[in-house]
């Protein structure tokens, strides 16, 4: 099975770039506006794109994206209209890798195996599941690569080398290595040790492996992207997209260029980067 | 639900977590090397004998254990039927059962030389529990408490604080116990090189419902011998308020397998069922939050909805995964009782007994004023004062006052 994930790293690898991996909400602040930011996003240099599924307790998230997902939810965002939202997206895009981010148990409530093929319909090509690890494999993430679709891991800095291969077991398209131990948006990664993990990880696999948690400045994304195949900006995005909301939360003329600015911006950095040696 | 019946009700849960369909680790990959290093250090834990002995010595001279089992004559003339026994837990040091699992945990958190504790509290009877142990040990101490409930459990927020805890009110969703929860969650991954998360209830990732239940279990074990001792025989019911279910299952788990014990688990009914409420088996169907699956409160997206109940220790949009397993399997059964309900419950107590019940186990008693007058005078019924209600007395206060 290859996927649009595993095609666009292939094309990156051809290039010598690492990837610019931008992350969103689902329907924040509303689905029609979401639609929108989310086809900008490659435009403005996104490699891939992961989209947040809303969800009321995201345990693993920081105030920024939490918020988000409550704007979404309250606009009526629900696990069905992502999806209806990612088909819309492909109706012009069939390039661009997209990964849908969040919790299990919206999925669960929807049913793994109508979720699955609902979401390879749609143009899904990959899922992170921040609380499914390993462990709970015979959930959704062998069922997943079944019906072909990428499943991601995250690796954590807790992830050591005795338990690195269970958790690299079941997983494809690339690895989500999260830079720091705590939640989305809340301490800035640090390079080096970031390289050190990187390197650390890449004895054990040949999956692409992209950062995220805690990268928010195009300085930032650079540097993460001279140690990894990809650098993920969410909370930042997150940010700017709030920041251009009125003062009732809902969309302005401003907001998916506020998102797009601050993306080219990142992609720039990104693209600046020189390529480790692999 | 069609489900085989198992040889024992005790074995579980398997050695993935699981008790039936539920329970499980669903967390997030930074928690996972620590779940199992904390099931590691429970086996070797249970399996020492000087660590059985150190919490022994602890239940007995520092908790009061054991609490007694004390014949509630004038409650059982006034209802007619029933001999209503009360498990006196509010008696225990710190006001509740929930210095049961504290200790435990705090023992735990030793062995593996975690120095942070942290916390997660509704009524702040368990964020009690947790400060004065840490006061105790020398261990710092963080406890994550939802904003309302900061607001309607004020008596125990002082304590925490006197007890030299750091009591943060949790500002995100319903402001109440799950919210507390997930900030205690945040602060975990965040801090996990040197936090142990001193769980309240037997519910959350595995091993916690296995190693709450286990800590909680000297209720019913307790209950046994004073019965067999004041009666000669086995009780005929027990009944136990349920939020997560760890006062209840405590009282429960050593019963399970003995087929003559009729069992009840209440649950809170809030407003009632049809409205705002946080009877998760009554209301609710099985998904996954906080680390297992279990039965949950949600709408058709698997949001998880807004739970309420008077009691902030109830008011939970969830419940431990070895209830729901209780539950599907038909050993427990699981009724519901409203707020109305409690507060006449928590009233007819004080006056009858001299005995002031925390909120929650008022629940219990509400459903005991149904089933005891419908039983023989010799049939035997335990509920679990799980709690005494010192906390809840401004709270009750202004209601009465409202309404008179």
């Amino acid at each position: 099975m290859t996927t649009r994930i595993d095609t666009r790293f292939a094309e990156l690898k051809k290039e010598g770039r690492a990837a610019f991996v931008t992350y969103v909400m689902a329907g924040d602040p509303d689905l029609a506006t979401s639609l929108e930011v989310v086809k900008a996003l490659p435009k403005a240099g996104a490699d891939v794109i992961e989209l947040g599924i809303p969800f009321t307790d995201p345990m693993a998230d920081g105030p920024s994206i939490q918020a988000a997902g409550l704007r979404a939810l309250k606009a009526g965002m629900t696990l069905k209209k992502t999806l209806d939202l990612v088909r819309d997206f492909r109706k012009d895009d069939n390039i661009t890798p997209l990964v849908l981010m969040g919790y299990y148990n919206p999925i669960y409530i929807y049913g793994v195996d109508k979720f699955l093929a609902d979401a390879k319909t749609a143009g899904v090509d990959g899922l992170i599941i921040v609380d499914l690890p390993p462990e709970e494999d015979d959930e959704l993430c062998i069922p997943a690569l079944k019906a072909g679709l990428n499943f991601i891991r995250l690796a954590t800095p807790t992830t050591d080398d005795k338990r690195l291969p269970a958790v690299l077991a079941n997983t494809s398209g690339f690895v989500y290595y999260v830079s720091i131990a705590g939640i989305t948006g809340a301490a800035a990664a640090d390079a080096n040790a970031v390289g050190e993990a990187v390197a650390r990880i890449k004895r054990h696999t040949k999956l692409p492996i992209c950062v995220g948690f805690g990268i928010r400045t195009p300085e930032a994304a650079r540097a993460i992207a001279e140690k990894a195949n990809g650098s993920v900006v969410g909370t930042a995005l997150v940010d700017a997209l709030k920041n251009s909301l009125d003062a009732e939360g809902r969309a302005t003329g401003k907001t998916v260029n506020a998102v797009a600015e601050l993306t080219a911006a990142l992609a720039q950095g990104v693209k600046g980067a020189q390529q480790a040696a692999e | 639900m069609n489900v085989a019946k198992p040889n024992s009700y005790r074995s579980g849960p398997d050695d993935r977590g699981h008790f039936g369909i539920f329970g499980g680790r669903f967390v997030a990959e930074t928690l996972m090397p620590l779940i199992l290093d904390l099931e590691k250090a429970y086996t070797e834990a249970k399996a020492d004998p000087a660590f059985q002995a150190e919490m022994n010595g602890y239940l007995t001279h520092y908790v009061g254990r054991p609490s007694p089992l004390y014949f509630a004559e004038r409650l059982t003339e006034h209802l007619g039927g029933a001999k209503i026994y009360l498990k006196r837990e509010e008696l225990n040091h710190t006001g509740s059962h929930k210095v049961n699992n504290v200790l435990g945990q705090i023992m735990l958190a030793r062995r593996m030389g975690k120095k942070r504790i942290i916390a997660e509290t509704g009524a702040g009877q368990h964020g009690v529990a947790t400060a004065t142990l840490c006061a105790r040990f020398g261990l710092e101490c963080v406890v994550y408490m939802g904003a309302v409930d900061v607001e309607r459990q004020q008596p125990n927020v002082i304590r925490m604080e006197m007890l030299g805890a750091t009591v943060v009110p949790v500002q995100s969703g319903t402001r109440t116990l799950k919210d507390a929860m997930n900030e205690a969650l945040r602060d975990w991954v965040t801090n996990v090189h040197n936090t142990f998360y001193c769980i309240g209830t037997v519910a959350g990732p595995h091993p916690y419902p296995t190693l709450v239940r286990d800590f909680q279990s000297i209720i019913g074990n307790e209950t046994k011998a004073q019965m067999q001792e004041v009666e000669g025989r086995l009780p005929d019911s027990l009944v136990a308020c349920i939020g997560g279910g760890s006062n209840a299952m405590g009282l429960f788990h050593p019963f399970l397998d003995d087929p003559s014990v009729e069992i009840f688990g209440v649950e809170a009914a809030g407003h009632g069922l049809t409205q705002l409420h946080a009877a998760s088996i009554a209301g609710g169907r099985p998904g996954v939050l906080h680390g297992n699956r279990t039965y949950l409160l949600m709408d058709a997206d698997g949001q998880i909805q807004d739970a309420h109940s008077i009691s902030a220790g109830l008011d939970y949009p969830g419940i431990g995964p070895e209830h729901s397993w209780l539950h599907e399997i038909g050993r427990v059964n699981y009724l519901s009782a409203t707020d109305d309900e409690a507060l006449a419950a928590f009233q007819l107590l004080s006056r009858l007994e001299g005995i002031i019940p925390a909120l929650e186990p008022a629940h219990a008693i509400a459903k005991v004023m149904e089933l005891a007058p419908k039983r023989p005078r010799d049939h035997l019924m335990v509920v679990n004062l799980s709690g005494r209600g010192d906390k809840d007395v401004p709270q009750v206060g202004d209601i009465l006052r409202g309404k008179k």
